[in-house]
């Protein structure tokens, strides 16, 4: 089995594993945590079609490397937001959920 | 690093460095803000967006000029190794829009967002004032822009700045509402970014015109269209992933919400509308637009349904954003996929304007539930009554915002309705036809609920306090604006049409 | 044949690890789990010949979020809502979707056109014109520039995300990262003496990037990561988020990419294109410019919203 095709189930299996934790986890961070996890598997699978596009002595295409830097950058960005979020909520809440409380009247 | 002669040749138009600007500028301003401080910021604010209203007048002017779209080859490399950015008249339209409808905000929250002088910075300030620049930035980016993945960074940093707009107030239940945007917002990235990670792998490019010379439609691409799609509707909270929306749209003040349902969800709107009419126009079968369009169908009756049993103000106005974006997708089916013939230039034309009309009619609508809370302290819809007595200017804006919705005569909402009514007529599609006229009927009830509590006797001698003119002036001056799109011809409009991929 | 063993067992690895980070009954262990998960994807990234995205994987996608995850883990463990409530079905229900989710996604590997469209070819051609000698980098500061500009200006936004969530009272205050009320003399012994060696290594980083693997990121984070090590220890004082010098930091790095950018309709007359012969200069001016505002954002973004200007 080759690199490239064996990578890409693995992302594929990834992206599977991420959305159960998306669907039965109701903590938003370990949603939070779920998507970090779709977004590592959906960027290999990026990395497998670069590593497809090994050619002039590269190892792999640049292009889609370099995309995927940048994608973890704004990825990270996400986190970082999303964390602030979750912690200013538990503070204020007390619990950092996802539930609508009742509405006030 | 590159002769100057490539350049002549690298497809830049004259008038294309524009669209550099549109983008960029918003960003020098925004750094210019962080690195000076929150008390520079009115004024930096104000420059940045005079100069964008400039820059997209300049824009359309040219497009209008010479009915060709403008371009510019960003850095010199053409594509598949470098980005392109292009306006065509769709995209003009919305820079002139979205221009407009940040200055009217912008002017809006100018004292809400002020900077006490010879105080040290205030948080407001600098989060709100960063926010707009950044939004305004990213709208210009997604409008212009013809890399995908470029497109990508767009969406995102438009994301990340409508969630501080939506946190800005603190409380529980503002927080829970940026918190679930943002899952949202990212769960949709991911899923458009893997479809273009299927689309490089099949096309060895991210460039839109390049993509749409070599388009198969063979199962890796249905894929990618089919995962890039399901991702944008999250972003534009199409029935049903609408859930996030009006919690987060009702929870900003009032200005943000104003730009976050008039503007923010159309960016990942037009963004869809670029993939099915310039990305991949010949994949847009029949049977799959009509699933689109069927989405769109249940958007528009359950929006208004919930709109009108909502018991707070701000929350029926978002419920009525889910409900008119809902209107906007019936373009994938009555636009054919042979387009050219009148009907489906109606159409097109029925389509934009209804973006164009929400857009002034829902930055009006917004501003003026804003001014109603602050007169009253609340925004309980039972508790509305003697409020035309007080504010009539308030009244008024919502009611001629509300004509626009409910889609009656003069209005844009009017135009663009009775063009998406003609040619849902004429193409046979009497489903769709029914859920436009259904969905005015609708709207036309909870926009009447509210003006008679509004009318109506003061419920209890309440405190009022007061609004100054000129924030209601700014208000009724947006609905305004679509009411007058109301007085243009009912006919296709040329300009909507320049530059598009055929 | 051993190598493609060890891809085997790096992949069973992956999606074991991966999947325990999502099963995981405490939030804590999940999120240290999940920072396991991140060394060894940057691992499967060397097998993938991507050097670059592997030292950005380690350093943000397992390193930065992990540190953010952990924090917060921290601060949530007693919420109650990691027991999941929810029926024996409907877990078994999200498994089938999110297995036919897998397989439908992995079966797309056979549907992809036979042959590999790349743009290796190209992106080597021109990239004598820059004086670069990474790939990754001349896609990053040539030829897609504009996508870099632009993620510069999305980690602004993020920095303005998080400290949007400040208390108006606290505003003007210090960001707060004490986990420690009396830090350890080992943690202080490290605060003092790792940095100048983080500052030397992350220099050096972003120096080599744009010939090997390596650039402002991965320097950036590196330090980033001393600065962080500086605040846990309490060895210096965090200037507030007002403080002028603070914020030329953090911009420092946009605005030169901005200038960079202007100075391309001077010559040659085209924005984000670098004068004749001056590409690598400019870029290296660049990436310094933003190795130092990406450790102040990283150290800011981890530190979150400022607290009471009184507990500095």
């Amino acid at each position: 089995m080759s690199a490239v095709l064996l990578f890409w189930l693995a992302g594929s299996g990834l992206i599977g594993l991420a959305v159960y934790g998306l669907i039965v986890n109701p903590h938003p961070l370990c949603k939070l945590l779920a998507l970090n996890l779709l977004g590592s598997g959906v960027f290999l699978l990026f990395g497998v079609i670069a590593r497809r596009g090994a050619a002039a002595g590269l190892g792999g295409d640049p292009v889609p490397q370099a995309l995927v830097i940048t994608g973890i950058v704004v990825a990270f960005s996400a986190t970082a937001i999303a964390v602030a979020l979750l912690l200013a909520l538990h503070a204020e809440a007390g619990e950092a959920s996802l539930d609508q409380e009742d509405e006030e009247p | 690093m590159i002769p100057l002669q490539a350049i002549a040749e690298t497809g830049t138009t004259p008038g294309g460095a524009l669209l550099v600007l549109g983008i960029v500028m918003p960003a020098v301003a925004l750094v210019a803000l962080i690195g000076l401080g929150g008390r520079a910021a009115r004024m930096i604010v104000a420059a940045a967006l005079l100069f964008q209203l400039y820059v997209a007048v300049r824009v359309a002017l040219l497009v209008a000029g010479s009915a060709t779209p403008l371009a510019y080859v960003v850095g010199g490399f053409q594509p598949p190794l470098g980005i392109t950015l292009r306006a065509d008249g769709v995209s003009a339209l919305m820079m002139v829009v979205s221009a407009v409808i940040f200055l009217g905000a912008a002017s809006f929250a100018w004292k809400d967002f002020a900077q006490a002088r010879g105080q040290p910075e205030a948080r407001l300030s600098l989060i709100f004032w960063s926010a707009l620049l950044a939004m305004a930035s990213a709208l210009n980016l997604l409008f212009t822009s013809t890399d995908l993945f470029n497109l990508y960074v767009g969406l995102e940093l438009l994301t990340f700045a409508a969630i501080p707009v939506v946190a800005i107030k603190g409380g529980a239940e503002t927080l829970r509402a940026a918190l679930r945007y943002l899952l949202f917002a990212v769960f949709g990235s991911m899923l458009y970014l893997f479809g273009i990670v299927l689309i490089y792998g099949a096309y060895g490019t991210l460039a839109i015109s390049a993509i749409a010379a070599q388009v198969q439609p063979n199962a890796a691409t249905l894929a990618a269209a089919g995962f890039v799609t399901v991702g944008l509707l999250a972003k534009t909270a199409l029935f049903p992933f609408h859930l996030w929306l009006p919690p987060a749209h009702a929870g900003a003040p009032a200005a943000g919400s104003a730009v976050l349902s008039a503007l923010v969800v159309k960016g990942s709107l037009f963004l869809l509308m670029r993939l099915w009419f310039d990305t991949f126009p010949s994949l847009r079968e029949p049977a799959d637009m009509q699933l689109l369009a069927f989405l769109g169908a249940l958007a528009v009756i359950i929006g208004s349904v919930t709109a009108l049993r909502q018991p707070r103000l701000k929350l029926l106005v978002a419920y009525s954003t889910v409900a008119q974006i809902g209107y906007m997708f019936f373009v994938f089916t009555l636009v054919p996929k042979t387009a050219g013939d009148i009907v489906a230039s109606a159409a097109w034309t029925g389509a934009w304007l209804q973006v164009v009309a929400h857009a002034f009619a829902k930055a009006g609508m917004f501003l003026a539930a804003g001014l109603v809370a602050e007169v009253l302290g609340h925004d309980r819809i039972r508790d509305l009554g003697g409020l035309s007595a007080r504010a009539p200017l308030v009244v008024l804006t919502f009611a001629i915002s509300g004509l626009s919705l409910m889609g009656l005569p003069p209005s844009g909402g009017f135009s663009a309705k009775f063009m998406l009514l003609a040619a849902a007529l004429a193409e046979g599609h009497w489903v769709w036809a029914t859920v436009i006229i259904a969905g005015g009927v609708l709207a036309g009830a909870y926009v009447f609920a509210v003006l008679a509590r509004m009318m109506a006797a003061p419920t209890k001698a309440a405190e009022l306090a007061s609004i100054g003119r000129t924030r209601q002036l700014i208000a009724l001056g947006l609905a305004s604006v679509s009411v007058l799109m109301g007085l243009m011809p009912l006919h296709p409009i040329a300009f909507f049409e320049i530059g598009r991929f055929p | 044949m051993m190598e493609t063993g060890f891809d085997v067992v790096l992949a069973l690895m992956l999606l074991g690890v991966g999947g325990w980070s999502i099963i995981a009954r405490n939030m804590m262990t999940a999120v240290i789990i999940f920072i396991a998960y991140g060394l060894l994807l940057s691992l499967a990234w060397v097998r993938l010949h991507a050097v670059d995205v592997s030292l950005t994987e380690a350093a943000i996608g397992s390193g930065a979020t992990g540190l953010l995850m952990v924090i917060a883990a921290h601060k949530v463990a007693g919420d109650s809502q990691r027991v999941v409530r929810l029926s024996r079905g409907f877990h078994v229900l999200a498994a089938v979707f999110a297995t036919l989710v897998a397989i439908g996604i992995a079966s797309l590997a056979f549907v992809l056109p036979g042959a590999p469209v790349s743009l290796a070819a190209p992106v080597l051609e021109r990239l004598p014109e820059s004086g670069l000698g990474n790939p990754v980098a001349g896609v990053l500061f040539v030829y897609r520039s504009f996508d870099t500009l632009l993620e510069k200006v999305v980690l602004l936004l993020a920095l303005i995300g998080v400290w949007a969530l400040a208390r108006d009272q606290d505003w003007g205050g210090v960001p707060g990262l004490r986990l420690f009320q009396h830090p350890h003399s080992v943690l202080m012994l490290l605060a003092r003496t790792l940095p100048p060696i983080g500052f030397v290594f992350a220099i050096y980083m972003t120096w080599a990037g744009a010939d090997v693997p390596g650039g402002a990121f991965q320097g950036g984070t590196v330090l980033a990561a001393m600065w962080i090590l500086v605040m846990v220890a309490g060895v210096r004082r965090v200037p507030r988020v007002s403080s002028p010098l603070l914020r030329l930091a953090i911009v420092a790095g946009p605005l030169v990419f901005l200038a960079i950018g202007f100075l391309g309709f001077v010559a040659p007359g085209v924005f984000l294109a670098y004068p004749d012969g001056l590409a690598k200069p400019l870029i290296v001016v660049m990436e310094v410019a933003l190795t130092l505002s990406i450790a102040v954002i990283l150290g800011l973004l981890i530190a979150g919203p400022p607290r009471a200007k009184d507990s500095a």
